[in-house]
């Protein structure tokens, strides 16, 4: 790009905006980099008064407890229940928002009453639901977690997706359809193409809701299926807290979903605003 | 190859009635062509031929059999969409060979077909891009390709033409007709353009409120309308439709304007209005059938006529000329220098061989 001269007035106000922006990102980034930097102090260094900006070393030990006394498993049970949950969710509620977009299944209303099931206050239906799995023993099982974020999911599913489809022109569906493939095989190689980046973002909000639930799981996990969630929970005593294990583990709380962001970027912008266009 | 036949189509869209009892044969190579104002039922009809609609009742079939039963795929037909309908995520190449690659084409055939698909239709250099990068008449050049390298037994056109600017769709329409003499597939085309549907068709198939107002060879609708309707559709700048009275006397006719003045008419029309004395009728005289009257003795069945030049349109070889004949409007179709100013006296001669006479209520042509 060509550098122009700009005009003194211009200049000033294009510095004073980066200016701006640099503050609000120190402002925002500075809890994160206090995390990363406490996960890698010795105890001393973390009461150190006044407070050690960078840690003489990093060092690695406060994330080798967490491997050595089995926490981290909280954060693969939280991988798995919150991939595996939002991944029904996704193609289960992808089917039904097709059904309801092109076939009018369940006339004008049945959208807007799907989602108005994701308007209820989660601690009004935890302890029915408490009940109810211990009656069924779902109580700290895999299937129990994995089962509660995908109902909780599927209206949010529905409806996003919901929209991404109605945006989809029938004709290219229907020219499919005439070209020789039926249904199943338009949804796959028509409609799916089509909705790609709303599918992406819409799963990086599924896996993160399950991914960040902490009143369900704590309400209805125990020993086996603790997630991460919990399992941080457990760090702070009535005593003392362990900040260096509350900062390691909320470290690699963090990056799954700094992970699945990252990647899903360019797809999360524009189906985001895909949405907010239509909607 | 296939010849198309339906018999007593109805179909509705909730309480809309969209197609009224169409009955119609299409034989194996022909180009027919659906035309009729907006919302007439063309589409509905096309779609129920595909089987992207099902008809309430009536039945459909395609080479003999009767598909109301089979699926659109299963009807080995190929259609052509109003916005092309590429899929924006594939390549041309991709795009074309998408209905072979959905049937198990083996992947030399694919190749060959879209290669020789490509080369007719002039796009052989665009078979990498994506649709996007295409323009509207590259767009829909690939969507006709898409079509053809099907080999179908039936081409279905929904408005293939509709976005393109004037001058890509007079271009366009010409490759499409020179297509159909190509590949002689039966073709089914809808369109609201009258001068496409002239143009392209073998036969005109006009429909008005679902329902079939009449068909037939494109210059005999045009010369032979039934109906004032079909008078009015066909034609451009449409039919002057001038009410005035009938009187009859014998042999000889006149139609006698209400604001004074009469014409009289040829005898091959009289003959046909014996007893239509006092009539009320909508006289039906195109923009074509007018010409300068050049002073000498006027031909059988013309008749001449004075007025004075209001609105003067010229289009370079014709200049259409708006006068007042029977207390209205009418348009006059005449030579590029024919008429110099407004407000000029124009000796005008008019062909009523060609006159169509409407009655004014039932919109029935009775002579
Ligand atoms: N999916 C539909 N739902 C309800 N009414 C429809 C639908 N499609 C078409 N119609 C109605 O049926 C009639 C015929 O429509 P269409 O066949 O699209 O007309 P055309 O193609 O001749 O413009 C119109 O009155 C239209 O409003
Ligand atoms: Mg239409």
């Amino acid at each position: 790009m060509r550098v122009s001269k700009l005009p003194a007035r211009k200049a000033r106000i294009l510095a004073l905006r980066y200016l701006g922006a640099g503050v609000v990102t120190l402002l925002f980034l500075f809890p994160v980099y206090w995390l990363f930097m406490i996960s890698f102090k010795t105890p001393d260094e973390i009461y150190h008064v006044p407070p050690l900006w960078i840690p003489g070393q990093i060092q690695f030990s406060n994330y080798y407890v967490l491997f050595k006394d089995g926490d981290v498993l909280a954060i693969l049970n939280s991988l798995i229940v919150a991939s595996v949950s939002s991944g029904i969710a996704i193609v289960l509620g992808t089917l039904c928002a097709y059904s309801l977009a092109r076939f009018g299944t369940g006339g004008e209303n049945l959208a807007m009453w799907i989602i108005s099931q994701r308007m209820i206050p989660p601690i009004a239906v935890v302890f029915p639901i408490f009940l109810i799995y211990v009656y069924f023993g779902l109580v700290d099982s895999y299937f129990g977690l994995i089962l509660l974020y995908t109902a909780f999911n599927l209206p949010y599913v529905i409806w996003m997706m919901r929209g991404y489809i109605v945006d989809v022109p029938l004709e290219l569906e229907e020219s499919a359809l005439v070209d020789g493939l039926n249904r199943w095989e338009v949804i796959w190689k028509v409609v799916f193409p089509m909705v790609r980046p709303g599918l992406m973002a819409t799963s990086v909000f599924t896996f993160a809701f399950a991914w960040n639930d902490f009143l369900f799981a704590l309400v209805l996990t125990r020993t086996e299926v603790i997630t991460f969630p919990v399992m941080l929970t457990h760090y702070f005593g009535g005593q003392s807290n362990f900040w260096a294990k509350i900062a390691a583990m909320s470290v690699l709380g963090t990056l799954p979903i700094f992970v699945a962001v990252s990647v899903m970027q360019r797809y999360l912008v524009r189906g985001i605003s895909l949405g907010a266009v239509k909607g | 190859m296939a010849d198309v036949k339906l018999s007593g189509v109805h179909k509705y869209y909730g309480n809309v009635h969209a197609v009224r009892g169409v009955d119609l044969t299409i034989t194996d190579g022909e180009f027919a062509v659906l035309v009729g104002p907006s919302g007439c039922g063309k589409s509905t009809l096309l779609r129920t031929i595909a089987g992207l609609e099902d008809p309430d009742s009536g039945a459909i079939a395609i080479g003999g059999a009767v598909v109301n039963d089979l699926r659109p795929r299963e009807r080995n037909i190929a259609m052509v969409f109003q916005n092309y309908a590429l899929y924006p995520y594939l390549t041309v190449n991709e795009n074309i060979a998408f209905g072979l690659r959905a049937r198990k084409t083996p992947e030399i055939e694919i190749r060959k077909r879209v290669s020789e698909a490509a080369e007719m239709l002039g796009i052989g250099n665009l078979l990498q891009r994506y649709p996007r990068q295409l323009s509207g008449g590259q767009r829909q050049r690939v969507a006709i390709g898409r079509a053809i390298v099907r080999k179908a037994d039936l081409f279905l056109f929904d408005e293939p033409l509709s976005n393109l600017d004037a001058q890509l769709r007079d271009e366009m329409r010409a490759e499409i007709k020179r297509l159909h003499h190509e590949i002689t597939t039966t073709m089914i085309y809808v369109t609201h353009d009258q001068i496409e549907a002239m143009t392209l068709a073998d036969r005109i198939v006009l429909l008005r409120d679902g329902k079939i107002e009449q068909q037939g060879a494109p210059l005999e609708l045009f010369e032979q309308p039934r109906t004032g309707f079909v008078a009015g559709f066909l034609g451009s700048p449409s039919i002057n439709l001038i009410p005035a009275t009938l009187k009859t006397d014998g042999p000889v006719a006149a139609v006698v304007f209400q604001s004074g003045g009469e014409l009289k008419l040829p005898s091959a029309k009289a003959m046909s209005l014996a007893g239509a004395q006092g009539r009320e009728i909508l006289v039906g005289i195109r923009p074509q059938h007018f010409s300068r009257a050049g002073g000498g003795p006027l031909r059988n069945g013309v008749v001449s006529y004075s007025a004075v030049a209001d609105l003067i349109q010229p289009t370079g070889t014709r200049t259409f000329t708006t006068i007042k004949i029977g207390g209205v409007d009418a348009v006059a179709e005449l030579q590029a220098h024919d008429v110099r100013s407004h407000g000029e006296r124009i000796d005008l001669a008019i062909d009523l061989n060609r006159v169509v006479l409407i009655d004014p209520v039932s919109g029935v042509v009775i002579a």
